[in-house]
């Protein structure tokens, strides 16, 4: 699956241009199952990007564990999901060294995600690079109950946490990973219009 | 002469009302007949004797009211105030401007006494007393932004320059149009502004930025924004929205006039001396249709204003729905006569 590409938006709704080899600098690459595709055309434009890279697949999928170790990583770590891979995620960024390169590749909640993890940790933004791939479904915050309903792919949608019904918008915060999901019948209680898939 | 302060609500009964000394020195936003954004920035203190741009942090009759409100607002939600920990310094500076500025500004309201880092701050309208040491915070009941911010009216944003933009790492946010700090927090100038229409492509925010940015010590600025608002309400948050929205259209053809709010926000701008940080205040002005066109010159203006508007602004500003009444009901108040110029009422 190629590199997602997005319609235009606002100055908060982050951008993936695409991932650059910075050479054999420290690493850190975190992937869902279609953003390993992503790293393995990485490694083709530049073998020597595996060096001193921890790569993070989330994914049940021993196949591209496989296909990725073949890539000679200094190590491959597997997650069943973005909640399980928190803590190892985590502990990587902690103990990274400095000039560490951050490589994301996947769909807009790892990516937000483990984004919000590195800049609370102190990573320079110029240090994190990221490719969409695959499912363009949306992490989303609730600002009534703050809960985060993750992998929305529809608008509106119901929060599941609080139970109302959310609009999305395009606002996005880096320091939460999130976007912004406002009830959308505020002013009109049960006046709901009709749902519909998101596009890109 | 002593200030009175009214006992008055800004919620459920919503009993907010504006004296006619209120309503004469408000800062009405419009100086011409139409509307479009611009960076319209001024110095500031500075402006007549009596208007809310005299002195640094303008007090009202509406002070101890606003105070009780926030406090509701934040034991509901303790997120409206947030400071990221690189800020403490920059709320210190902040409580440093707006003590000496309201003591100096209003002797008979506050008062200030300073023996090096022993400070004695006494607030009467509030009833506050209270000795502490100055950068230790150990020595107030929260941070020093929190402090003071809960004896201002206004909401507050500190914003932290670096990479040659602004970041907006603390504030308290209880009076706002409609948007979250708790989200918000950390974001730099383009991206908490992102969700405003046209204003980018226009360059106004390039501008603005560029502006801000080379505002030095010892110099501060304002500018006034604006808004529509059903019920003197000051809490218009996202987190409640769901709780308010419905409010939004209880307006009628015959409520219109006491219902309908024009909301201005005086944003005022300071350098602060420490931190480096700037001190973005933004305080809220409420006065409703009735008492605006109670001045003819307003009334006149304010149809035109809201008759003409771009209706991409109508629209982010949250009226498009109810405008129509609006216009209508402000429409007795235009003869078609000339207005003067500026945004200061005649005679």
């Amino acid at each position: 699956m190629p590199k997602t590409e997005f319609s235009p938006s606002i100055e908060s709704r982050p951008t993936y241009p695409g991932l650059t080899s910075q050479g054999s600098a420290p690493a850190i690459m975190v992937a869902d199952a279609a953003g390993a595709e992503a790293l393995v055309d990485l490694v083709a434009t530049d073998a020597s990007v595996m060096d001193h890279a921890h790569v993070v697949l989330i994914a049940k999928a021993p196949e591209l564990a496989a296909k990725l170790t073949a890539l000679t990583p200094k190590a491959l770590h597997e997650a069943p999901d973005l909640d399980a891979a928190t803590p190892l995620v985590t502990q990587i960024l902690d103990t990274a060294k400095m000039g560490t390169q951050l490589y994301l590749a996947g769909s807009e909640g790892v990516i937000g995600h483990v984004s919000a993890l590195a800049f609370a940790r102190g990573l320079p933004m110029e240090a994190i690079q990221s490719e969409h791939r695959g499912s363009i479904a949306r992490r989303m915050q609730c600002v009534h109950c703050k809960g985060i309903t993750e992998d929305v792919t529809t608008d509106p949608f119901v929060c599941a946490h609080c139970d109302l019904t959310l609009f999305m918008r395009d606002h996005f915060s880096r320091r939460l990973g999130v976007f912004q999901a406002v009830c959308v019948d505020a002013e009109t209680p049960g006046v709901v219009p009709a749902t519909e898939e998101i596009r890109p | 002469m002593t200030m009175q302060f009214n006992d008055e609500t800004f919620r459920g009964d919503y009993t907010y009302h504006n004296s006619q000394k209120a309503i004469r020195r408000f800062p009405f936003p419009f100086d011409q007949d139409a509307y479009m954004y611009s960076v319209n920035i001024e110095q500031h203190p500075g402006g007549p004797e009596g208007s809310p741009f005299e002195v640094m942090f303008d007090v009202d009759e509406h002070y101890v009211a606003e105070m009780k409100d926030r406090e509701i607002t934040l034991a509901e939600d303790p997120l409206r105030c947030q400071s990221l920990p690189h800020m403490e310094l920059a709320g210190w500076d902040l409580l440093e401007l707006i003590m000496v500025s309201k003591a100096r500004d209003y002797p008979e309201l506050f008062t200030l006494h300073r023996d090096g880092n022993d400070w004695h701050w006494i607030n009467k309208p509030l009833g506050i007393e209270k000795k502490f040491t100055f950068l230790d915070p150990t020595t107030l009941p929260c941070g020093p932004m929190e402090y003071i911010t809960r004896q201002t009216q206004g909401d507050f944003a500190l914003l932290h320059e670096r990479d040659g933009n602004l970041w907006m790492d603390a504030g308290m946010v209880t009076s706002q149009a409609d948007w979250s700090l708790d989200f918000d927090v950390g974001m730099n100038f383009f991206e908490w502004h992102a969700p405003v229409p046209k204003a980018r492509k226009m360059g106004v925010f390039d501008k603005a930025l560029k502006f801000l940015l080379s505002v030095g010590q010892d110099q501060s600025y304002r500018r006034l924004n604006w808004t529509l608002t059903v019920n003197p309400r000051l809490d218009t948050s996202p987190e409640t929205y769901h709780k308010w929205g419905p409010e939004k259209r209880s307006v009628t053809p015959e409520n219109v006039g006491r219902k309908q709010f024009l909301r201005v926000e005086l944003q005022t701008f300071f350098r602060l001396p420490r931190s480096n940080a700037l001190a973005f205040p933004i305080r809220c002005y409420l006065a409703n249709l009735e008492d605006l066109a109670g001045q003819p010159k307003w009334g006149r203006r304010l149809h035109r204003v809201l008759r003409d508007i771009d209706p991409t602004l109508a629209e982010y500003k949250g009226f498009a729905v109810n405008q129509e009444m609006i216009v209508d009901y402000l429409s007795q108040f235009d003869d078609g006569a000339p207005t003067s110029p500026g945004i200061f009422p005649d005679g």
